[in-house]
């Protein structure tokens, strides 16, 4: 089947050739004609310049060390900033290799046909790219309305073109780190607390007594600062409890560890629930003064027993009350981690309703030891006009469905951009930023599907990542070493700004995200939005406003301000007004009930794998962020595939050696493109594997990332939607393994 | 003075830091490492146990690679600190062989290399770039004759090990288990 | 089940996932050195035994080959350093610890002596010989006038030189394989032998050979015995000289191992020089020419497999 728009797969056969034959020579022995190379460099020697770091979305501050030559050296954290406190994770330490990857994108690239019909990148100036994409966003505008120019972001470059998108009239925006990642608990926490988590999380792992894991692999994800209060908890003593089918590295480093059974989480959940309510081992005093619904819950929960949990979870009833006794000895210094990537099976707000009944039952949040009350800076606006109003937005795409969402889904934007689907609103256009949608997005069938009924797709990156073979223009984006970007102004512990700044020009004819914005906003006349020349007027506006300015922030890269909302935690029997339907912790969720959901969590069973096949699990490496960092030449060093984990029973069963490369195939026939190496580890269970996610990148001019390691996220077709808020549920896919090339087979491959 | 690194594998996450932080630090070409991290397995799930290891050279007392080493490049500089003299070595391999740690790499130059302890930081108060960056504070360095150091506070309420003590080499980077 | 892995993705070219940093310029030199050795010696010996004339091939003729050996041995270990514009360093220091330094000291004291003790002999093996300048005739009327002073040199140069191919791989406590006490008088023998060999195939009289495949003949029978105890060594010690012992009772060099250097390189010789003494007639270069393959599969073997023993992971 010929598609519209090509996937354009461009080799740089000549360049990587020439890279591996030089590195295959090893040692050349004579020092005589090449340059020695420099050993380290005094810091004497060295320029600092700040910056907050944006290879994952943490944004650590940092300072980037400069030499004489120019060239950025090292990165190292900003030790006044609370994400970080001086000491960045691997990715952000090897953040240089972000810059200085011979594959980034260079010039904007424009799609173009050759005279035999197959589809290519040409080489284009910047003003002919930006005035092409300029005069697509007008027709569109003309044609269909600016709502139907859609944006795909993640981070601060999406930033710079919500910006756009909104002055220009559209608000028809998703970040796939919603429906795709944390946003049950988002609507999860908000329904119970009134409140958000947050990113970083306001959790007070430092001082807490017990940090319970369900749903979260810190250490194997680098959360930066919580990894870090995770380590002191553990010098302090705290008790660790981990639930995990997998024996992760925190489960490695915890006091207890459950090992269950896959997609029975809430059961185990409210099984704790009981044990806290009819041992009593709730905060009375708490839940009397500041929550609603106990009556309620009291009744839910009561055939909830340990017994009735060890039958789903397969964890022992004296391990589970072992463990809730654990939590309520602890209480309220207790965190139940709310999690992260949280789409898991589709009910999964309601997984996170369990969390957030715990925690208020623990009376852990807005104390400490569990949840502070976070506080953020609140930077003003630059001047501009008032946006215009849309005629529809994200929120109209859900027709209805999915009434808890807070933001838009992007499946949803997918499904708008398709015309068979008949949404009521159409999406025509695209705008991508900062996100790998075919290796971010569930159900690549559809984003494939999508991309090739969509008009036109612009896409902004630093990497020719697989989104960019998809794009009608490509604008090459300046790294976060080399750019102004927006303040950042994060809540925490203490509000505080963080500035970032450019350390050297950016390299190539890469530009800026806001610069590209501003570029296009002036095409399309909306100068009145981007009145000033170079962003650092805007950042600069903005902190004489906060009392400080850019010459000041230059200098301290983060500042510091009074909190203003009030303590960190409540005080003893303080009066507090929840910010919820009914004023309170809600245990019992008005919301939810009003909508017709289950007010109070319960246990769904959902499907296991068939016969010869393995629930598909996945998950982090300290190492990597997204699929983002695969080809960043410091960080492939330390891992450049990701290996598919396999009990050894299984291996057994399957006659799998240790290294040997095998294709996955799963239950909807999908079979990934590229075999991945077997690790035969007890850490996983018989009924499972593992891999680690952002692998099998199908991009040729990732020159160290193309064919390495396996997608999962080709193996996840089957999306199991939250009904709530629209999350995409990603667990429920199982695979079977191919120890053969399927294409020698004369299988078909889907891409 | 003699420097010396503990390691808790208590709370290393094994996530490399140490290794990336060396690498852009010290100039160390892709491809080569001077640190590296181990992870060991032992059990039957469930019942498993996980230890990971930030490893380096070991800076040992009785160093097998300066022993062999025919030319003197390699030799004990400030501390204990086992070095390499890049203009005096000649890139025999021997010091290679005697490694029983495997620490040691042939440079791309042409001349043996190895972590050094960052004892150029050191000299200046600061910290090797491995334990200035680990975001878990797992490693601890300092000064085994001052009771006071990071590493002798590290070691003398924990129980440690060294690796392969009965290759006589005398390691002086102590994993707290 | 017990995993032990890199998680950091260390991978360094010849170093994982087995150490391979030695590769044939070693073995070759170890060789040729031990070849030399052997031929030097047996020259050095039998002029002071008062042999010159009856085991001319000996003196004066196999001797040729070790300054030969010597320079083709030194040029592939300067091959096979990887920083060679320093390779001088190696000589402005002696380092009593490092048998690598014992080495280079001893190949440059013995290096030149075998090209005098060649060059001594000139006059005889290219007859009308000349050296045009005076000077260098005085000095060959000098060193043939302490011919015997200049053998007990060469025989205590090349003893050192054929131990220290051994020591020089024993000293590596960290490669199992190479951590015996044995390998050094086992590399001793196996070099004397080979040189023995080379020297037995180019000699023209019978009863030199004779003499000579004698000698060779109680070398061999020692190398067995040696070879022998070195694996009941290995057996009976610890875990890793267990499973160094295991590459070659099973693993991945048993076959090159038994098969090249103790049946054809041991075994099969020893066979036919004892049937040379009891009369039946073997072609004469096979024995020597399997010896000299053995001696160099023997070192060739020995550092592959070395190299992959280890202590850890």
């Amino acid at each position: 089947m010929k598609t519209r728009r090509d996937f354009i797969k461009i080799s740089t056969a000549g360049a990587g050739a020439a890279a591996i034959s030089v590195k295959a020579f090893g040692s050349k022995g004579f020092g005589f004609f090449e340059p020695k190379t420099e050993g380290p460099v005094s810091d004497e020697d060295l320029t600092p310049y700040p910056t907050y770091c944006e290879v994952c979305f943490w944004k650590c501050a940092a300072w980037a060390y400069v030499d004489k030559n120019g060239k950025i050296r090292k990165v190292l954290g900003n030790k006044n900033d609370p994400h970080c406190n001086g000491r960045l994770c691997p990715r952000g330490t090897g953040g240089v290799g972000m810059v200085y990857d011979e594959d980034r994108l260079k010039t904007p690239l424009i799609r173009d046909t050759r005279k035999d019909g197959s589809q290519y990148f040409r080489e284009a100036s910047w003003d002919e790219a930006l005035d092409l994409v300029a005069a697509k966003m007008k027709e569109v505008k003309e044609k269909h309305g600016p709502e139907a120019f859609g944006l795909f972001n993640h981070g601060t470059p999406g930033g710079q073109f919500h910006h756009l998108l909104r002055a220009y009239g559209s608000e028809s925006n998703a970040e796939p780190a919603f429906a795709n990642c944390r946003g049950p608990r988002s609507s999860a926490y908000f329904s119970t607390f009134g409140a958000y988590v947050g990113s970083p999380e306001c959790t007070d792992i430092r001082d807490t007594k017990c940090l319970v894991l369900i749903g979260s692999h810190l250490g194997e994800n680098m959360h930066n600062s919580q990894v870090q209060e995770m380590s002191d908890a553990i010098d302090k003593g705290a008790t660790i409890i981990t639930v995990d089918p997998r024996f992760s590295t925190a489960a490695a480093h915890s006091s207890h560890w459950l090992p269950i059974k896959p997609a029975t989480d809430i059961a185990l959940l409210m099984a704790w629930i009981h044990v806290l309510v009819y041992e009593g081992l709730y905060d009375k005093d708490y839940v009397e003064q500041y929550t609603f619904g106990l009556d309620y819950l009291k009744d839910h929960v009561k055939h909830m027993t340990p017994e009735w949990a060890y039958g789903i979870t397969t964890i022992e009833p004296e391990e589970i009350r072992k463990t809730a006794r654990a939590m309520a000895g602890a209480a309220p210094a207790v965190v139940i981690h709310p999690g992260r990537h949280v789409v898991w099976y589709g009910d999964d707000t309601q997984r996170g309703r369990a969390m957030a009944i715990l925690t208020a039952l623990l009376g852990s949040w807005g104390k400490r030891g569990g949840f502070y009350f976070p506080e953020g800076v609140s930077v003003p606006h630059y001047p501009h006009p008032h946006f215009p109003e849309p005629k529809w937005t994200w929120k109209d795409w859900n027709d209805g469905k999915y009434p808890l969402a807070t933001m838009g889904i992007t499946t949803e934007l997918l499904k708008a951009s398709i015309p068979r689907y008949n949404y009521k609103h159409q999406v025509k256009a695209w705008l991508v930023a900062g996100t790998n949608l075919p290796l971010s997005m569930p159900d690549k069938p559809l984003f494939k599907e999508a991309a090739d009924a969509v008009e036109f797709i612009a896409v902004m990156d630093t990497m020719p990542m697989d989104i960019t073979g998809y794009a009608d223009v490509v604008f090459p984006e300046a790294t976060y070493l080399e750019r102004y970007d927006v303040l950042r102004a994060s809540p925490n512990r203490e509000p505080n700004i963080a500035l970032r700044m450019p350390a050297i020009e950016p390299k190539y004819d890469s530009k800026p995200g806001w610069w590209i914005a501003k570029q296009l906003g002036e095409r399309l006349g909306l100068h009145e939005f981007f009145n000033y020349n170079d962003y650092a007027e805007v950042i600069d506006w903005q902190l004489k406003q906060l009392g400080t300015s850019l010459e000041e922030m230059k200098k301290v890269g983060i500042k510091k301000f009074p909190r203003k909302s009030g303590p960190l935690y409540l005080g003893e029997g303080e009066a507090f007004d929840f910010n919820t339907t009914t004023g309170k912790i809600e245990l019992y969720s008005v919301d939810f009930a009003d909508y017709g959901f289950d007010a109070i969590p319960n246990y769904t069973k959902h499907p296991e794998p068939p016969q010869d096949f393995y629930r598909l699990i996945y998950g982090r490496a300290p190492m990597h962020t997204f699929s983002r960092t695969s080809n960043n030449p410091n960080l492939s060093d330390l891992m450049s595939e990701n290996s598919v984990w396999v009990n050894p029973k299984v291996a057994d069963l399957w006659e799998l050696k240790n290294g040997q490369e095998v294709w996955l195939k799963n239950q909807d026939g999908a079979i990934t493109s590229f075999p991945v190496k077997v690790r035969i580890t007890e850490r996983i269970r018989w009924d499972s594997v593992y891999m680690v996610h952002g692998f099998g990148h199908k991009n040729k001019k990732l020159s160290r990332a193309f064919g390495k390691g396996a997608s999962d996220t080709e193996m996840v077709t089957n999306v199991l939607v939250d009904p709530i808020m629209g999350g995409t549920g990603m667990r429920g896919n199982f695979i079977t393994f191919l120890k053969e090339n399927p294409e020698v087979e004369g299988k078909e491959v889907k891409a | 003075m003699r420097y010396a690194m503990a390691i808790d594998t208590k709370k290393c996450v094994g996530c490399g830091d140490c290794v990336v932080a060396c690498q852009t630090e010290n100039n160390v070409p892709h491809g080569y490492c001077r640190d590296w991290i181990v992870e060991r397995v032992d059990g039957t799930y469930p019942s498993l146990s996980l230890e990971f290891r930030s490893e380096r050279c070991n800076h040992c007392d009785n160093s097998p690679c300066v022993r062999c080493c025919p030319t003197g490049a390699s030799h004990i500089g400030q501390g204990g600190v086992v070095l390499v003299k890049h203009n005096k070595c000649i890139g025999c391999g021997a010091c290679i062989q005697s490694c029983p740690y495997d620490a040691r790499y042939s440079h791309p130059e042409g001349y043996v290399d190895k972590c050094t302890f960052c004892l150029h930081r050191v000299q200046k108060g600061q910290l090797p770039a491995c334990v200035d960056v680990c975001p878990t504070k797992c490693l601890y360095f300092g000064d085994l004759d001052d009771p006071n150091s990071d590493v002798s506070l590290a070691i003398k309420d924990r129980k440690w090990k060294v690796l392969a003590p009965e290759a006589g080499t005398k390691p002086q980077l102590f994993f707290l288990t | 089940m017990k995993e032990e892995l890199f998680v950091s993705g260390r991978n360094i070219p010849n170093i994982d996932p087995y150490l391979n940093i030695w590769h044939w310029q070693i073995p070759l030199y170890l060789f040729l050195g031990g070849l030399a050795a052997g031929i030097l010696f047996f020259a050095g010996y039998y002029v002071v035994r008062g042999k010159e004339n009856t085991m001319e091939a000996t003196v004066k003729w196999a001797p040729i080959i070790a300054p030969l050996a010597l320079v083709i041995g030194l040029g592939a270990l300067f091959w096979d350093l990887k920083h060679k514009l320093f390779f001088w360093q190696l000589y402005t220091t002696v380092r009593l610890d490092s048998p690598m330094s014992w080495g280079a000291w001893t190949l440059m004291a013995i290096t030149p002596l075998s090209f005098i003790w060649v060059a001594s002999y000139m006059k005889e093996l290219v007859p009308g010989w000349d050296w045009k300048l005076e000077i260098v005739n005085k000095m060959e009327a000098w060193v043939i006038k302490q011919r015997v002073a200049f053998a007990w040199v060469m025989m205590i140069l090349s003893i050192i030189l054929g131990v220290y191919t051994g020591i020089l791989l024993s000293a590596f406590n960290a490669r199992p394989l190479w951590n015996t006490s044995i390998l050094g008088p086992l590399f001793l023998v196996s070099g004397f032998s080979t040189g023995l060999a080379a020297i037995i195939w180019i000699s023209k009289d019978e009863k030199e050979r004779r003499k000579l495949s004698r000698i060779d003949l109680i070398l061999i029978i020692i190398e067995i015995f040696l070879i022998i105890h070195l694996f009941m060594g290995f057996l009976a010690g610890s875990e890793t000289a267990i499973e160094a012992a295991n590459l070659f009772l099973g693993g991945h060099f048993t076959v090159s191992f038994w098969v090249f250097v103790v049946v054809i390189g041991l075994i099969f010789p020893a066979l036919f020089e004892t049937l040379e003494i009891w009369g039946l007639h073997v072609p004469k270069w096979l024995p020597p020419a399997m010896i000299l393959f053995g001696g160099f599969m023997f070192r060739f073997i020995m550092v592959e497999a070395g190299q992959i023993t280890r202590y850890l992971y």
